[in-house]
């Protein structure tokens, strides 16, 4: 009871953060330079349909009536349509939403399969040759620029050694797990790397912490230590922080699936400021602020079941 | 009093950055300096012009004559890379510098004066964090168009916000303490006492995370370039030459290999030079 109050709270906070991220989607196009039916429609649209658009947003009114006309085409799921695809925004992010949600979740997924494993070893392991091989290889992977990464595993185990599938998306279900795990790599090298250096010091530090003394002298055996003492503390603060990477993998799907010719939000953004498609680009950027506000609320979540002390303050 | 207290403890060495006793420290520093001499001299590393077409040499691999080969326009990559140094050099630092000052400026604020100052501030993060870096960035590239102008202003936009969490939470400690208080009850004005006595004391982690915003920034400068809403062709940078070389990535390696690999080298300095800065600072404070 206690935890659903908790999580209605958060919900309840994070609802001003919408709003006035919604004003700033919603200030996208009126910043646009010129007319705004013109800017969003383009040059090349018909008189009637430019009409239409003037009395549906009601660009003759005052911005804060034309705010509201924007949430109430909102509420009924109205995104307008795209000038480049010639269909309802909607229905084109329906389409793109599934592959980089799961290119996004398959990254996560490899960066805390390297992250943690390796993070604990170097903490475990301090000033040990293990320790320094793992820290000067963290250190590679956040130096080494994400397309950079993408294009040289592509070059080399798509291309050369063939080992994966780099022809996109596919068809069925296993063709997209092949056409996802390079990319998924790609993204998750850099995000692993910070995994590993803040697993590696909270590992550290906690070691040497008088609970952990404790349970030794206990006698308890050293998995339980290493497990319910060590690792529960040491990943706190790791949740925190991987939750911001998982965010920022997320925009880096923008570079990452253009790398990999995958149809998701991201390429779907970077083709609509490429051909000033601006319902499009309003469209993407209200569901990437809608994943990062979920992103952040499940965050809190395992956030107070990891560390029961937290508590809305 | 003390007189016969140094005769028996001697002062620990001045800690000195060009005397640098740590190993990250001294290969952050040698990357750099590098670095900043071809950014300055290109023109003593290469007699070729980074521009300068020639359709007799196209798609040549690394030679003596080419170190790093050419292009699909003939252009001698080495010349592209050393001169696109000082852009993306420029790039990143111009892309730090502005948040930099910006966001510990309003770190400064919000911790030292808390209540309304801080809940807008800490209000206006919390919209900022709501958006994927990338995703920002392109969104305000998407509006002012492209170009190194535009670009820089969208990572301005964008960046300050770490540096602003930064510098307010060890504003929050530093507030409370002694030197603090003491430069109050001298009479000092708020300004004074903000820019002269705290600043120097909690500027240090966001000099750290600076040197590896660096990086960042250079690379999300040229991930932009490679999506083709950055610098655009036919300037040399880093990011733009990648992108023009990805559709020759199967017969010509080397236009998209080399420059990475050039990039990847001098983020791997400036990281190290931030893990170096770190150290020293934190035990200088200790």
């Amino acid at each position: 009871m206690e935890k659903l109050n908790y999580i209605l709270k958060r919900i309840l906070q994070m609802i001003p953060v919408f709003l006035i991220a919604l004003i700033l989607v919603f200030a996208l196009v009126h910043l646009l330079p010129g007319d705004t039916a013109l800017a969003v429609l383009g040059a090349k649209a018909k008189p009637e349909v430019i009409a239409a658009y003037r009395a549906k947003m009601g660009l003759d009114k005052p911005l804060i009536v034309q705010f509201w006309y924007y949430v109430k085409s909102l509420l009924r799921l109205d995104l307008g349509t795209s000038t480049q695809y010639n269909m309802p925004v909607l229905d084109l992010l329906l389409s793109r939403f599934q592959v980089t949600a799961l290119l996004t979740l398959m990254a996560t997924f490899f960066t805390v399969l390297i992250g943690l494993p390796l993070g604990y070893l170097a903490g475990a392991k301090k000033d040990r040759a293990a320790d320094q091989g793992i820290r000067a290889l963290a250190l590679l992977g956040l130096s080494l620029p994400t397309f950079w990464v993408g294009l040289m595993l592509m070059l080399i185990f798509g291309v050369r050694l063939r080992w994966f599938s780099i022809s996109g998306w596919g068809k069925t279900w296993q063709d997209h797990f092949r056409g996802l795990i390079l990319p998924a790599v790609t993204q998750a090298l850099f995000a692993a790397s910070v995994i590993i250096r803040n697993v590696r010091n909270n590992v550290v530090d906690v070691r040497s912490a008088d609970y952990v003394d404790y349970a030794r002298s206990k006698g308890l055996p050293p998995g339980r230590i290493a497990s319910m003492h060590i690792l529960r503390n040491a990943m706190i603060p790791t949740v925190t922080l991987l939750s911001i990477r998982i965010i920022s993998m997320l925009g880096g799907t923008v570079v990452v699936e253009n790398i990999y010719s995958l149809q998701g939000m991201g390429a779907l953004l970077v083709g609509a400021v490429e051909h000033r498609d601006y319902a499009v680009v309003q469209g993407t950027v209200l569901v990437f602020i809608l994943l990062v506000l979920f992103i952040n609320l499940v965050t809190d979540i395992i956030y107070s079941i990891l560390d029961p002390r937290i508590t809305l303050d | 009093m003390s007189d016969h207290n140094a005769a028996v403890t001697r002062p620990a060495r001045r800690k000195s950055l060009f005397i640098p006793r740590s190993i990250s420290l001294t290969c952050g520093l040698i990357v750099l300096a590098i670095v900043v001499v071809v950014a300055l001299f290109p023109g003593i590393f290469t007699h070729y012009d980074p521009t300068l077409t020639d359709p007799m040499s196209m798609l040549k691999a690394p030679s003596a004559a080419h170190w790093f080969g050419t292009d699909n326009y003939g252009r001698d990559i080495f010349a592209r890379v050393i001169y696109g140094t000082r852009i993306d050099i420029l790039i990143g630092v111009g892309c730090v510098i502005v948040p930099f000052i910006f966001g510990s400026l309003m770190g400064l604020f919000a911790g030292y004066y808390g209540g309304k100052v801080d809940a807008v501030i800490m209000r206006i993060l919390d919209v900022f964090m709501a958006f994927p870096f990338l995703v920002m960035v392109i969104a305000i590239v998407a509006i002012l168009g492209s170009g190194i102008r535009n670009m820089l202003i969208a990572m301005w936009v964008v960046g300050w916000k770490e540096y602003a969490r930064l510098v307010r939470s060890e504003v929050l400690v530093a507030r409370q303490s002694e030197y603090v208080q003491a430069a109050k009850t001298m009479g000092y004005s708020e300004l004074r006492v903000i820019l002269r006595h705290i600043m120097p004391n909690v500027i240090s982690s966001a000099i750290i995370y600076g040197a590896s915003d660096i990086v960042m920034c250079m690379g999300t400068a040229a991930s932009l370039s490679y999506l083709g809403i950055g610098v655009k062709p036919p300037t040399p940078e880093w990011g733009a030459i990648i992108n023009e070389g990805k559709a020759f990535i199967q017969t010509a390696w080397w236009i998209t290999v080399i420059p990475g690999a050039v990039l990847a080298f001098v983020g791997w300095g400036f990281s190290m030079l931030g893990d170096g800065l770190s150290d020293l600072l934190r035990a200088d404070g200790q």
